[in-house]
């Protein structure tokens, strides 16, 4: 494992699973087939796509696997999503989600704000939770679409969507959920749920990048994103991707077979790298609400330094991870996550999420949990609100940059 | 991950005079913690000679923070107080074999604590008037700040004319739209719309009414305002002739085959344009170079 490193970035994205790409290898070389046509080349593989949505609808719990509909990847979906309850409902003009979303949804909710929508942004608490009453009062007949991430993709911080969606229901507005996190680390059963549209993405679950799907509930009104040929029932149009359909398919059975895994065996190594490094190092928090989050995903804000360096110096020792520092994107701001929760400016540009998957094993925890506290020392010792082991005195005042 | 050359990793894994400096008679704080960024600088400077005997940092930043940190102290160690203002943020970045357009404005701070730091030395206080936006133009590293005030204090209206002015745009293109939403923000201020299709520079008068030698002068000084903008990236420009309507110059230093230099014979035309008060084109001398060939 040394030469390839040790990979705890599995919420960017994760390993294509080898027996995936097994089951996806035929789909480029004999089964080329175009599953639209009508001889045995087309067949077999429009075969192997019903298949494939059924896997999906397997891991989703949907009642109908025509509630299936593969698109490119997890933007698509929210893009499909909120455009066409826009499009289908032209006199509802608000839309509701949350200051947390991932710029999948976030940008479009700006962009569309230009249009003339207006966009309530549910904010979150300083463990990132949400006020349900003022959800609730924003809930009207001007409300097209309520979007709410299922899980964050910073801090794993879990979203009470299914209750979400039922006080949408009652308000008679559509609900839809982001849920390329949650989709193959919790239990989801659609059916039995009030969510209309879910957006999940291959990629974040062991399948390839380039693939994902739109749940949407038999009967809810929908206006496709790209009209064409008649592939999704209308819905999608363009040719599948079928090989990685195929391997999506694959994927969701087998993080449907390896659910519990989640639970038991990425949590219990989760856990370990976060008492491990929280024993060890001074002046860092977990951020989030450690209490209700995905079992996978560790966020902890290291004090006085800054994200990107640590990446970079993790990076030297083999270790992938990632940080919500203002660094490491190009922008001059730190992660819209870190600072919705108030996390103060010298800790939101240390925070590094370090995600599990099922392929990482205890003993690289271990070598993580070495690695990280002489990093932090190494930067500590570079920084102007540090001196001798400790912050110094009243940082604030002792270091007051000009143009602060 | 960032393209960083093998300098600024050097710099960054092995960093030079981290720490402060003790009995420091020179500090600089500076940077914007929001940003992520903060840089105090230590300089023990010999009051005889005012030469910099020692030069310290302590960094809270990213990777190129904290390598054009070490990459300054290196550099102006040894140097006179003077000749240690002189050195830009181009020259930290060029010290450091180059940085990504988005982590330039790590080595604005590392010279601007700097300047801190001497103003310390010498008793005054020093003040920041730098205020940076986010980043719109990746090829040429231009933020929305600079284009904003470009755009207020030269009226301009077109996407041409804001890359003319500060680069932006000029490169790959992908930025036009956000220029121009930078453009309908300020013109919906006057009370005006953006219009796509405006040409740049519409408001051209007639002729100058100046004598030749007069207009050859004003051309020299309308050159000499330009010349900073060029200096400041190595670059400069001659005039070679005047033809005219036809101005030919010849672009020297850094300009000479940048990919840029349409863009910046553009700026120039644009410039000299508004400062005569009449229809001119800017040309490069190798024209009039072909032109006296073709026997025109």
């Amino acid at each position: 494992m040394d030469e390839k490193g040790i990979y705890l970035d599995n919420n960017a994205t994760t390993m294509v699973d080898p027996t995936v790409v097994e089951a996806m290898m035929p789909y480029f070389t004999e089964q080329f087939g175009n599953p639209s046509s009508m001889h045995q080349f087309g067949d077999k593989v429009g075969r192997a796509l019903k298949k494939a949505r059924q896997q999906v609808q397997a891991l989703l719990g949907a009642e109908h696997d025509s509630e299936i509909i593969f698109t490119s990847c997890g933007t698509e979906s929210d893009s499909t999503a909120i455009l066409s309850a826009l499009k289908a409902q032209p006199d509802r003009k608000e839309i509701i989600t949350t200051v947390v979303e991932h710029p999948a949804v976030l940008s479009l909710c700006e962009y569309l704000e230009k249009d003339g929508y207006t966009v309530h942004y549910l904010k979150v608490d300083a463990k990132g939770r949400l006020d349900m009453r003022e959800y609730q009062r924003l809930l009207s007949d001007n409300v097209a679409i309520v979007s709410v991430m299922w899980a964050n993709n910073e801090t794993g911080t879990l979203f009470p969507v299914q209750e979400m969606a039922s006080l949408a229901r009652s308000a008679g507005v559509m609900f839809h959920t982001d849920a390329v996190q949650a989709v193959g680390k919790l239990p989801i059963n659609l059916k039995d749920s009030d969510i209309d549209m879910l957006s999940l993405s291959g990629h974040k679950l062991h399948a390839p990048k380039g693939v994902g799907v739109l749940y949407l509930r038999r009967g809810v009104r929908f206006r496709p994103l790209l009209r064409g040929g008649h592939q999704e029932r209308g819905r999608r149009a363009g040719t599948e991707n079928a090989a990685s359909i195929v391997a999506l398919g694959k994927a969701c059975e087998m993080a449907m077979a390896s659910m519990t895994i989640e639970k038991t065996n990425v949590k219990a190594m989760r856990d370990r790298l976060e008492k491990g490094i929280l024993e060890k190092v001074s002046h860092c928090f977990v951020t989030g609400d450690p209490g209700n989050r995905l079992p996978n995903t560790c966020n902890i804000a290291f004090e006085y330094i800054e994200g990107e360096a640590i990446l970079l110096l993790l990076n030297k020792m083999g270790i992938a991870a990632s940080s919500g520092s203002a660094c490491t994107s190009g922008s001059l701001e730190p992660s819209h996550v870190m600072r919705a929760m108030d996390i103060p400016f010298t800790a939101a540009h240390g925070s590094v999420r370090f995600s599990f998957s099922r392929f990482n094993t205890m003993e690289e925890v271990e070598r993580v949990i070495e690695a990280v506290p002489p990093i932090v020392e190494k930067l500590r010792k570079l920084s102007p609100y540090w001196a001798n082991g400790k912050p110094v005195e009243d940082p604030e005042k002792a270091f007051a940059p000009a143009y602060a | 991950m960032w393209d960083y050359s093998e300098k600024v990793k050097e710099h960054f894994f092995d960093p030079r005079n981290a720490g402060a400096v003790e009995d420091a008679n020179g500090i600089g704080d500076v940077g914007s913690l929001s940003c992520g960024d903060a840089l105090r600088l230590t300089l023990k400077v010999d009051p005889e000679t005012d030469t910099i005997l020692e030069a310290g940092f302590q960094t809270f930043g990213c990777g190129s923070a904290i390598a054009s940190s070490s990459a300054l102290t290196e550099m102006i160690k040894g140097m006179h107080v003077d000749e240690a203002l002189k050195v830009s943020n181009q020259d930290i970045a060029d010290y450091l074999d180059g940085l990504p357009p988005e982590k330039m404005h790590c080595s604005v701070m590392g010279r601007e604590a700097l300047q801190a730091a001497v103003a310390n030395y010498r008793g005054e206080v020093w003040k920041d008037d730098h205020e940076e936006g986010a980043l719109v133009c990746k090829c040429f590293a231009v933020d929305e700040v600079m284009i904003e005030e470009t755009v207020r204090a030269n009226n301009l209206r077109t996407v041409e004319e804001v890359s003319n002015y500060t680069k932006a745009g000029g490169g790959c293109s992908s930025c036009h739209e956000g220029i121009e939403e930078i453009l309908t923000r300020i013109l919906a201020e006057k009370g005006e719309t953006f219009d796509p299709n405006a040409v740049a520079g519409e408001k051209k008068k007639g002729s100058s009414g100046l004598t030749n030698l007069q207009r050859i002068k004003r051309i020299e000084e309308l050159l000499a305002d330009i010349r900073p903008n060029l200096q400041r990236d190595h670059g400069d420009v001659e005039l070679i002739e005047v033809d005219g309507r036809n101005i030919y110059v010849k672009m020297t230093g850094a300009c000479a085959g940048c990919q840029m230099a349409a863009t910046t014979l553009g700026g120039i035309q644009q410039h000299l344009a508004e400062g005569l008060g009449e229809f001119i084109q800017v040309l490069p001398h190798e024209e009039l170079a072909r032109r006296a060939a073709m026997g025109a």
